[in-house]
């Protein structure tokens, strides 16, 4: 039990500093490092209350995916123009009063989940929950949402496809001018479409069409 | 002091792991010289030691006592991790390979994801080396490798869903036990054909080593780093080699089952069949590398979403509903 809080302790105040720092770091690329080490943090703390599914999935998908694709447009701005536009000094900004409405509800949202936990700890049962124990995280991961929430799964995916198209579409904008090369095309070529063997008369040359 | 004693019982295992699979790095990277060698019809290392076998060792040799050097804008926290990092990840996912039914490190559930989710962190060694070292050849590298690993994770994740689909559990052991009767080569042929070439530009191999292509960006991300560094992001480079090898052998071939159930064949260590198999899609791999000639960076990406990935999805679709309507579905 020592071992497990132990590492219970390491994981979470990694998570939790270097959480500060994705806010605190001048940088913006140290603060996407930051992130990623937070979400690694996280993925091993749900690793270790037992949901190895949900945290390898944490890895993949955020990590492996979404930190990157952040990364990639973060070291693709000025960093140097970043600097003197937010750090000059600039105390009055424009985004703390946005950042204080969405902080104080995320607080209170907080305070009511835990709240709950105070004045209902049945509901925080892990034998009284929907889980079937003896199988493993995944299986029962699986029997819940393919089965009793298949449809709400099926909206969800939906509504990502639309998002994706939707942005497809936003970005998406038809160039002229664009040299593509068919590979049929140039595979298919023969020696007798390409190569033209003419007598060439002296004085005269040869007329090559362009 | 219970507790000390597991603790050195697993470390002992872990050196245990870890030992031959640098050893196997070295030597994997003499193999692979060799055969680009023999297919051009020259030598290859053959000097130093039996057959050049320690060739290896004599190169790691001056890469130790080579200076480090590191260039003064570049961010050298950042420069110095890179390194250690794409190291640290190539030889972690080790652990959970399994070389028979009971010699595995960790036999974890979700044995698979774990191997998917390390070696797609792969690709942040890569972006660090490549942005810390403050200059164009490696950054065009680093965004180069990033766009090229994220788009074949894709697919790679596709094909190991269609593996998934025939076995019913995501545990390596089980994924080897369920190919007792016939490999899942036989099949899904198609999506190991696809995982191959997948797996070739997953690990920056030729015909897909743009990140490093000599001819345009001087060597890509690892253009500023020099001695036991630049060995670092090499041998992390070939453990991931061999670890995709393995992933291949675990998924398609059959992991440690020997290829027939007959009794001389069965009495042969499960560990010498995995290796026997992941020395076989290596030599592949080496063979690939003297044949094909590199691809150009817009025919690289088309390949990996406009073939690969419609093809593995409508494999999905084929071998689910096959499972599915000759009730061959694993339920458990």
């Amino acid at each position: 039990m020592i071992a497990h809080a132990i590492f219970f302790y390491t994981f979470s105040i990694i998570a939790v500093v270097s959480a500060i720092m994705v806010t605190a770091s001048k940088n913006t690329v140290h603060s996407v490092f930051f992130l990623i080490l937070d979400f690694i943090s996280i993925s091993c703390l749900f690793i270790m209350i037992g949901a190895e599914f949900l945290g390898m999935i944490m890895l993949i998908v955020y990590v492996g995916a979404v930190a990157v694709l952040f990364l990639f447009v973060v070291m693709m701005l000025n960093v140097a123009q970043q600097k003197n536009q937010w750090f000059a000094g600039q105390s009055t900004s424009k985004h703390i009063p946005i950042g204080l409405i969405i902080s104080t509800l995320i607080f209170f949202e907080i305070i009511i989940v835990i709240g709950g936990w105070k004045y209902k700890p049945e509901i925080f049962d892990i034998n009284n929950s929907l889980a079937n124990t003896s199988v493993s995280n995944t299986h029962s991961l699986g029997q819940i949402l393919y089965t009793d929430y298949i449809h709400i799964f099926q909206i969800s995916g939906m509504i990502l496809l639309v998002a994706m198209i939707g942005a497809i579409v936003l970005t998406f904008r038809q160039r002229s001018g664009v040299k593509r090369q068919s590979y049929i095309k140039q595979i298919s070529r023969e020696r007798v479409e390409g190569v033209e063997v003419l007598e060439v008369q002296s004085n005269k040359g040869v007329k090559i069409d362009d | 002091m219970e507790y000390l004693n597991i603790v050195f019982q697993e470390v002992y295992k872990i050196l245990f792991l870890l030992i031959p699979v640098l050893v196997s790095v070295a030597m994997i990277v003499w193999l692979d010289r060799r055969v680009w060698a023999f297919v051009q019809k020259r030598q290859g290392p053959n000097v130093v030691g039996p057959f050049g076998l320690l060739q290896s060792l004599a190169d790691a040799l001056k890469y130790i006592f080579k200076e480090i050097i590191i260039p003064s804008s570049s961010n050298k926290v950042i420069f110095i991790l890179a390194p250690i990092v794409t190291m640290t990840l190539a030889l972690i996912a080790w652990a959970v390979i399994p070389f028979s039914a009971t010699q595995v490190l960790a036999d974890i559930n979700v044995g698979i994801l774990y191997l998917f989710a390390v070696s797609s962190l792969g690709v942040y060694g890569i972006i660090m080396g490549g942005w810390a070292s403050n200059s164009k050849y490696p950054f065009l590298g680093a965004i180069r490798s990033a766009a090229q690993m994220v788009s074949y994770e894709v697919s790679i994740g596709v094909i190991i869903i269609n593996v998934l689909l025939c076995v019913g559990s995501l545990n390596l052991n089980d994924i080897v036990i369920a190919q007792q009767n016939m490999w899942f080569v036989i099949p899904l042929f198609p999506m190991f054909v696809i995982f191959f070439i997948s797996a070739l530009a997953e690990t920056n191999r030729p015909p897909f080593d743009l990140p490093e292509a000599e001819a345009e960006l001087v060597a890509g991300y690892q253009t500023e780093y020099s001695g036991m560094m630049y060995a670092m992001f090499w041998l992390g480079e070939y453990a991931n080699i061999l670890l995709m090898c393995a992933m291949g052998a675990i998924l398609f071939l059959g992991g440690w089952m020997s290829p027939i159930d007959v009794y001389p064949f069965t009495l042969v260590p499960g560990a010498l069949w995995l290796i026997l198999k992941i020395l076989l899609l290596f030599i592949l791999f080496a063979l690939v590398k003297a044949i094909v000639p590199r691809y150009r960076y817009d025919q690289l990406m088309r390949l990996g979403w406009k073939v690969f990935l419609p093809l593995s999805l409508i494999w999905v679709v084929l071998t689910a509903s096959y499972l599915f309507y000759f009730n061959l579905l694993p339920v458990n």
